[in-house]
């Protein structure tokens, strides 16, 4: 099967080929095709799965794309474009076709009737192929490529909705976050490749062990290629995208924003660790960088108003743990929390878009409530999920979180298990919340609540479909299951850390408190929310805008652009525009002078030629009387005249 | 033998009678005879010479015989012209022949 790997990107990529062109005239916009190309795609992926994870198969095509002679003094260098299987490929590309699938058959429900559905889907195939891609290539050029043709997909996602405004500037905002870190991305590559003049991750790596890279160069490089994963993985300071990016389909959220692409920068990290784990310096950015995520993203969480908004924030949150885990060297908990977060997110998320389809696009939580009964298996799959993400033991997140708390634990930087478990707390906190707010309690909008209703199975069926992945994929790594994970994917040697019931019973009791403290405040009402807020005073209104980022990026990006472009024009104005028109009043000037001396002098000498000669011919034609005698009679005298002097003269 | 200054002084008023009725007469026909009557001088003034200087070779008659034949055609064509003029017009005065005159 690691054979047939490269199937696996393809087939997407032709569906989307086919329903950009031919779309319109396949039956039901060929939903059918991109849902059947993903169905396959997923199925192959399973096989490369069970073939990597039982027979250790690995497998790599590649072919030369390029070649360049030889400078003098150097090798002759060539850019090979390739794939490559292993263990972490294997399983991305499991939890990639697997949430896309989900999305893809979600969407027939979801989008149903949307003026834009072949688009929807091309455009949903484009992202899955592009991602595929994305997640097999073995050099640093070809995950290059398809990174931007994912952000491009990212794009046209986001801006689904293009009559809106906000979905414009959304979009726009997205691709300009993210293109901020590509460029610190792209320079890393390249820094690289001076050095190796290769860009596969095979060439890079050995490098790297025979010391070809000075440290410096290489904890550059790292820092630089992490800047990449900081934009798309909406890491401290390039995270104000992703929540705005929520203007875009819910089902777009749930592939995109939470279970995919974003999932794009950790796996940079993962799949480039042999470039990181040499580079001390740029793990400890990575770790901290991670860390600061994960509170701060947690902490906005907590007052958002907007059900999609809390899940933007909890998955920017969670990234920080990816991030974190894999900064503090626990490659395989880093991994691994990626893999559950992708499951339980995207549930999350098309949770709440079933949520969203049945009140007919309401977002407010304040204006839902008591939902479970009207929609039993949205509320059902949603609390699998919300558990999940609050680590209650067992579903997936307990699992995995625990591991990156434990490494944290154990690693040199306690400060970060403390930010990672007050994290958790606040992450039981909001999820509990927003759970609260969505699904119990009484119906704040009855009219709402009455035209109410349970999604159609075609959207309950991926809910529930990925409700047992959420629900049961934490065993995978767990000691139930011998850690399988930690044996399947993992940097260097397989290792497990020594479990600390400390780390196990402060998550899991944070998390009780979490749960607890939000029920107190929305269930059971001990102090009233208003109260809790009054209470925050400043904090919360901080909270509420954002710690000012936006404000603050505006101000200095935005401002301080186009106040820079009011100087270069202000610039151009007087000093260009006065240099040229200098230049133009200096030769106006000359040709002005040049005019004079053209008209008074040439023309007058022109002129005076030919006044000359019009006053010599007035003169001269007095001798023309017309007599023919007067013309001899001149004649004679002349030869006379003539004779008498030819006569003297002689 | 008659001296060579006769003939010439013959010749020189014969001339002058000539170029004067050439130059200050109208009638067309009048100062064609004008014309011819100093081409018979100059002619007068090459026999006179020939004989004078080189009484052997006849060099000068020949010229004399050229120019009679060239006043013997002069005078068909001016005739011509005349004739033609004086059908179209009364006068062949030159005076009036001002066609060309711009």
């Amino acid at each position: 099967m690691v054979q047939l790997a490269w199937l696996v990107p393809l087939l997407p990529g032709l569906s989307a080929l086919v329903l950009a062109f031919w779309g319109k005239r396949l039956a039901r916009d060929g939903d059918w095709l991109g849902i059947g190309a993903v169905a396959l795609a997923w199925l192959l992926s399973l096989g490369v799965l069970a073939d990597v994870a039982w027979r250790g198969a690995e497998g790599s095509v590649g072919l030369e794309w390029a070649r360049f002679a030889a400078a003098p003094g150097q090798a002759a260098r060539s850019l090979a474009l390739g794939f490559q299987v292993d263990a972490l490929a294997a399983v991305m590309l499991v939890v990639v076709t697997s949430v896309s699938l989900a999305v893809h058959v979600f969407s027939v429900g979801y989008m149903e009737g949307d003026a834009r559905y072949k688009r929807y889907y091309a455009m949903l195939s484009f992202f899955t192929f592009a991602m595929l891609g994305l997640v097999l290539a073995d050099n640093l050029l070809l995950l290059f490529i398809f990174w931007e043709l994912v952000g491009l997909a990212s794009y046209a996602l986001i801006g689904h909705y293009y009559e809106r405004p906000d979905a414009r500037y959304a979009s726009m905002k997205a691709f300009l976050t993210t293109r901020v870190g590509d460029v610190a991305m792209f320079v890393g590559i390249l820094l690289l490749y001076r050095h190796v003049g290769s860009f596969a991750f095979r060439d890079i790596f050995a490098a790297i062990e025979q010391g070809v890279i000075p440290a410096p160069s290489l904890a550059l490089a790292a820092v630089l290629l992490f800047g990449g994963a900081v934009g798309k993985s909406a890491q401290l300071p390039l995270h104000v995208w992703l929540p705005d990016a929520m203007a875009g389909p819910t089902p777009v959220s749930a592939l995109i924003h939470a279970a995919t692409m974003v999932a794009a920068g950790v796996y940079l990290v993962a799949r480039a660790y042999g470039i990181f784990a040499p580079a001390p310096q740029a793990m400890q950015v990575v770790a901290w960088i991670g860390g600061l995520t994960a509170i701060f993203a947690a902490t906005l969480a907590l007052v958002r108003e907007d059900i999609k908004q809390v899940l933007a924030y909890s998955t920017v949150s969670q990234l920080g743990y990816m991030m974190m885990g894999l900064g503090l060297g626990a490659y395989t908990a880093g991994f691994f929390h990626l893999t559950t977060h992708a499951f339980f997110k995207a549930l999350l998320f098309l949770a709440s878009g079933s949520v969203i389809h049945a009140l007919h696009h309401v977002q407010d939580m304040h204006r839902m409530g008591g939902l479970l009964r009207k929609m039993p298996v949205t509320g059902a799959t949603w609390l699998v999920g919300a558990a999940a993400l609050a680590g209650i033991p067992p579903f997936a997140g307990f699992w995995s979180k625990d591991e990156i708390l434990l490494a944290a634990y154990r690693s040199a930087t306690p400060a970060l298990y403390w930010i990672g478990a007050a994290a958790a707390v606040l992450t039981a906190f909001y999820v509990t919340r927003a759970t609260w707010l969505v699904f119990f309690g009484r119906p704040r909008d009855p009219h709402l609540f009455e035209h109410a209703h349970e999604s159609p199975i075609v959207m309950t069926g991926p809910l529930v479909a990925l409700a047992v992945p959420a629900a049961l994929i934490g065993f995978w790594n767990s000691p139930l299951a011998d850690h399988a994970f930690s044996h399947l994917v993992f940097f260097g040697e397989a290792h497990e850390l020594e479990p600390s019931l400390t780390v196990t019973g402060l998550a899991v009791g944070g998390a009780l408190v979490g749960v607890l403290v939000a029920l107190a405040i929305y269930a059971w009402r001990v102090v009233s929310p208003a109260a809790v807020i009054r209470a925050a005073g400043p904090l919360y209104t901080l909270l509420k805008r954002k710690y000012y980022v936006d404000e603050l990026y505006h101000w200095l990006f935005v401002q301080g652009t186009v106040a820079l472009a009011r100087l270069c024009a202000w610039f151009d104005q007087v000093v260009v525009d006065g240099l040229v028109n200098a230049v133009a009043r200096f030769t106006q000037g000359l040709s002005e002078g040049s005019q004079l001396v053209d008209q008074h002098v040439i023309d007058g000498a022109v002129n005076l030629a030919a006044s000359g000669t019009v006053a010599a011919g007035n003169q001269l034609r007095r001798a023309q009387v017309g007599y023919v005698q007067a013309y001899a009679l001149t004649l004679f005298v002349s030869v006379v005249v003539g004779l008498i002097i030819f006569t003297m003269g002689g | 033998m008659i001296p060579l200054s006769w003939v010439v002084t013959t010749s020189a008023i014969l001339f002058g009678l000539g170029l004067y009725g050439a130059l200050s007469l109208r009638n067309a026909v009048r100062i064609l005879m004008c014309i011819e009557l100093m081409l018979n001088s100059v002619n007068l003034n090459l026999v006179a010479f020939s004989r004078y200087l080189h009484p052997e070779q006849p060099r000068g008659l020949v010229l004399a015989i050229f120019i009679m034949t060239v006043a013997a055609a002069e005078a068909a064509v001016g005739l011509a012209i005349f004739l033609t003029i004086a059908r179209n017009r009364t006068d062949i005065d030159v005076d009036n022949i001002r066609l060309l005159k711009g």
